[in-house]
């Protein structure tokens, strides 16, 4: 006989015996594993998904605030260079400003130091005329410079023409304050009486007559009154002289700056 | 020549005896519980874990797939006792490379008491999902001529897992031997591979069966008894 029915009993407690010994010892741990492993990968996929939403809200909202920084930072800019730029033209327009004054002032200088200098000039010419006209004259004629400038002027007043001539006649008839002769050096008292005498006969009356120095005439003689004034002085020649100069300097400078206006300089 | 290990008789008093069959089993079940339990004592829940703990979770796994495969639906409930069954045989069939090993499956006693196991394991699982009544009217159906074709197709089918897994294990050992007799090189190692795959073969064949079974059982509308396969 094949079949030991002992031997299937005792087979069949073994196989039960085995079977609680698999669950105990395999089943149950293994598939316990297994259960903690896949939960455990379950709360780290949802504790990873949790993170990546809040990375993702995180992220959005960081967005944001880096585009309001941008359009921040873009506002700031522009009103930094409107700023820039208008403070660039009222500097500009500042220093323009300024340049011009300066550019004026000197200008201003310029022509005070050409006036000073044609007066030095003039001044320097007369005196060396004056000079050269004494000398001439004294070495002409036996009689001083003085002498006969008080001659020349006597002839003036008695040569006068008819319209100044009744100025002045009014003049000293209406004046109260005495009548002025002006010269630049002391008269002799013999051309003082004559000058005197030469007065009183050409306007027929008694004039009272103060005699001053004037060094700025030169050489000459001036006789005012009342505001009216006749005079004859080497000056008078010398600013003749002058003023033919002057114009004709003018003349040239006119045609110097004919050719075009002045450049205006030009600013960046 | 013997046809089963339940000759080799070690002790014996009474009707008690001490064969190969029990000693052999005892040897399988200490080796199986006690790598389990090497394997076992350090599990670990993490993601990292041992190859050993790896290997024994793919076999596990695979046998909790090919249950829930064959149709029942929580596999977990019938883990224990069909995949005892799978790793049992599996196991008897692969020891056969060990010299002086005979498997205890090669025992028609073996097999008819695992038979016996699927035999009272059917109706019971039957009887847990379906009630009493639920799984006994499944014998009347369709109609209650077919009770007494139920019945026989319920011992037959026991009888044929008994008897072919019996057949197919005692056979390869039997060639084995009679081959070592007439030619003693080379070709029983080939023939001992292809025992070896006969009874990996086996087990799967026991196992799936007894699934099936079980499975028949248990569905609450069962148009009939499953038809016995030509294995």
């Amino acid at each position: 006989m094949l079949i030991d029915w002992f031997t299937v009993i005792a087979q069949v407690v073994n196989f039960l015996i085995l079977v609680w010994l698999m669950k105990r010892f395999l089943y149950g741990p293994i598939l316990r594993a297994i259960d903690a492993r896949e939960s455990l990968i379950a709360s780290r996929l949802a504790h990873a998904e949790a993170r990546m939403t809040e990375a993702r809200t995180e992220g959005e909202g960081f967005r944001l605030r880096v585009a309001e920084f941008d359009r921040q930072r873009a506002a700031l800019l522009r009103d930094a260079t409107e700023e820039a730029e208008a403070e660039r033209r009222r500097l500009l327009g500042e220093a323009r400003q300024a340049a011009d004054v300066l550019i004026a002032k000197r200008q201003q200088a310029l022509r005070d130091d050409a006036r000073q200098l044609d007066r030095a000039i003039r001044k320097r010419t007369l005196e060396e005329v004056f000079a050269i006209s004494r000398k001439t004259l004294s070495d002409l004629a036996s009689a001083s410079l003085e002498e006969r400038l008080g001659e020349v002027f006597i002839r003036h007043l008695r040569e006068m023409d008819g319209d100044a001539k009744d100025r002045l006649g009014a003049a000293i008839g209406t004046a109260s304050d005495p009548a002025v002769v002006r010269s630049a050096f002391e008269l002799p008292e013999g051309q003082r009486a004559a000058i005197r005498t030469a007065l009183n006969e050409t306007f027929s009356a008694d004039v009272h007559v103060r005699f001053e120095t004037a060094p700025d005439l030169i050489s000459g003689i001036e006789f005012s009154v009342n505001g009216q004034k006749v005079s004859w002085s080497i000056a008078d020649y010398l600013t003749s002289l002058e003023r033919d100069v002057d114009e004709l300097l003018a003349k040239g400078d006119e045609d110097a700056a004919a050719p075009g206006p002045e450049p205006e300089p030009e600013i960046p | 020549m013997r046809l089963s290990p339940d000759e080799v008789v070690f002790w014996q008093s009474g009707i008690f005896k001490l064969n190969a069959t029990i000693v052999f089993t005892w040897g399988l079940m200490l080796a199986l519980t006690l790598g389990a339990k090497l394997i076992t004592r350090r599990l670990s829940t993490d993601l990292d874990r041992s190859r050993w703990q790896n290997l024994l979770e793919i076999i596990v796994t695979a046998i909790e797939k090919q249950i829930e495969e064959v149709g029942l639906g929580q596999p977990r409930k019938y883990l224990g006792f069909l995949g005892t069954l799978l790793l049992f045989v599996a196991a008897a069939g692969l020891c056969t490379v060990i010299p002086a090993f005979e498997p205890p499956t090669g025992s028609l006693s073996t097999t008819v008491a695992l038979a016996l196991c699927v035999l009272v394991a059917v109706p019971a699982f039957g009887i847990t999902e379906q009630g009493v009544t639920g799984y006994l009217g499944s014998y009347v159906k369709p109609t209650f001529i077919m009770l007494p074709f139920n019945i026989i197709g319920e011992l037959s089918r026991t009888l044929a897992l008994a008897v072919r897994l019996f057949g197919n294990m005692m056979s390869g050992g039997m060639i084995l031997g009679i081959l070592l007799a007439i030619t003693p090189f080379i070709f029983p190692i080939v023939m001992t591979a292809l025992g070896l795959l006969t009874g990996m073969v086996q087990a799967y064949i026991f196992f799936i069966l007894a699934a099936v079974y079980i499975a028949a059982a248990t569905r609450v509308r069962t148009p009939g008894p499953v038809p016995e396969t030509a294995l």
